[in-house]
């Protein structure tokens, strides 16, 4: 609960730095959730995130909701013979002891239907479902459509 | 580690005759993001490099255009004789208008090419490049398209690829390779 509260302090005190916050749930870390500007609200979002899984049990990542997206998937960018394709993917395993990073050019949210365009400086909140360790909510922030990344002090360890 | 399967393959010389034409060879015609014509000859005695790609792709073509960007960049003044283009995959989303708006975030040297579905058609086989279109729900739909980046020398011939999940460390010395 302590985190929640504090996660939830520093959204009202400190919009720009919240994709380098990190929240909680069980064996579970989520951090570094981010999106990038989109040209009008047609075209979908994308959504970027990184969780470790620090228990002993084997998890994986099963949907995302968030109102700023009436369909919101999981797809995986897959290059093969040089052709990028972007299948669904039904779930994004989250082994124990690893870490896993929904990234640009691998796995990441796909936010189609977006309810507005995203404005860099935007942030919006995404809930991820977990298979075991259930439902938590991340608020992830808006960057640049030429960003490759949230900029946080413990970015790209 | 796909992506760097892919791009042995695609250097086979048993493969060769998917490697993308000289420039001088190519036909296609296509259209920039400023509404002018644009063909083959415009880029004679210019070092090119290609991306193929489309505005609605969330994850690939923003990454890519990035990586160009900062690629861009990094070579500084020593670029500003490349032809740099995004050759669109979807052409019924992307007209100019559209191009103009998506290539204006990233670095300024970068064009954007679009055309009637024919013309695209053209520039891709020109290139050897493959781009398909995948229904999706609610009649949206996807392109999978090549991914690479294609390199020529100045005298149009084809010069090496950079692939999508390559080490950025190379791509700069493969782009300097066609400056001189």
């Amino acid at each position: 609960m302590k985190h929640f509260l504090l996660a939830a302090a520093l959204i009202l005190s400190a919009p720009a730095v919240m994709a380098c916050e990190t929240v909680t749930i069980g064996d579970l870390t989520i951090e570094h959730a981010w999106s990038k500007a989109t040209i009008g609200a047609g075209r979908p979002g994308v959504f970027y995130v990184e969780i470790t899984n620090a228990g002993s049990v084997d998890d994986a990542l099963i949907g995302i909701a968030t109102p700023a997206a009436g369909m919101p998937m999981l797809h995986e960018t897959v290059v093969q013979d040089g052709i990028a394709s972007m299948p669904h993917a039904m779930s994004i395993p989250v082994p124990a002891g690893q870490n896993v990073q929904l990234s640009p050019g691998g796995y990441h949210g796909m936010l189609m239907g977006l309810t507005t365009a995203l404005k860099e400086g935007d942030s919006f909140p995404v809930t991820l479902s977990f298979e075991k360790a259930g439902e938590v909510t991340v608020n992830v922030d808006v960057l640049s459509l030429r960003a490759e990344g949230p900029d946080c002090a413990d970015a790209g360890q | 580690m796909l992506g760097v399967g892919a791009y042995r393959t695609r250097n086979l010389p048993t493969r060769s005759e998917l490697l993308p034409l000289p420039i001088g060879e190519m036909t296609w015609t296509l259209t920039d993001h400023r509404g002018r014509s644009v063909r083959p000859a415009d880029w004679a005695g210019r070092p090119v490099m290609v991306f193929f790609g489309f505005t609605w792709c969330p994850d690939v073509c923003p990454t890519t255009l990035s990586d160009i960007s900062l690629w861009l960049e990094e070579l500084g003044a020593d670029a500003d004789r490349m032809i740099v283009a995004l050759i669109s995959v979807d052409p019924e989303r992307d007209t100019p208008d559209v191009l103009a708006d998506y290539v204006s975030n990233f670095d300024q040297r970068i064009l954007g090419l679009t055309g009637s579905a024919d013309e695209v058609a053209q520039a891709a086989a020109d290139f050897r490049a493959t781009y398909r279109r995948v229904a999706k729900d609610a009649g949206d739909y996807t392109m999978d398209h090549t991914a690479g980046v294609f390199l020529f020398h100045p005298d149009g011939r084809f010069a090496s690829i950079i692939d999508f999940h390559e080490d950025r460390r190379f791509a700069v010395p493969k782009i300097r390779r066609t400056l001189s």
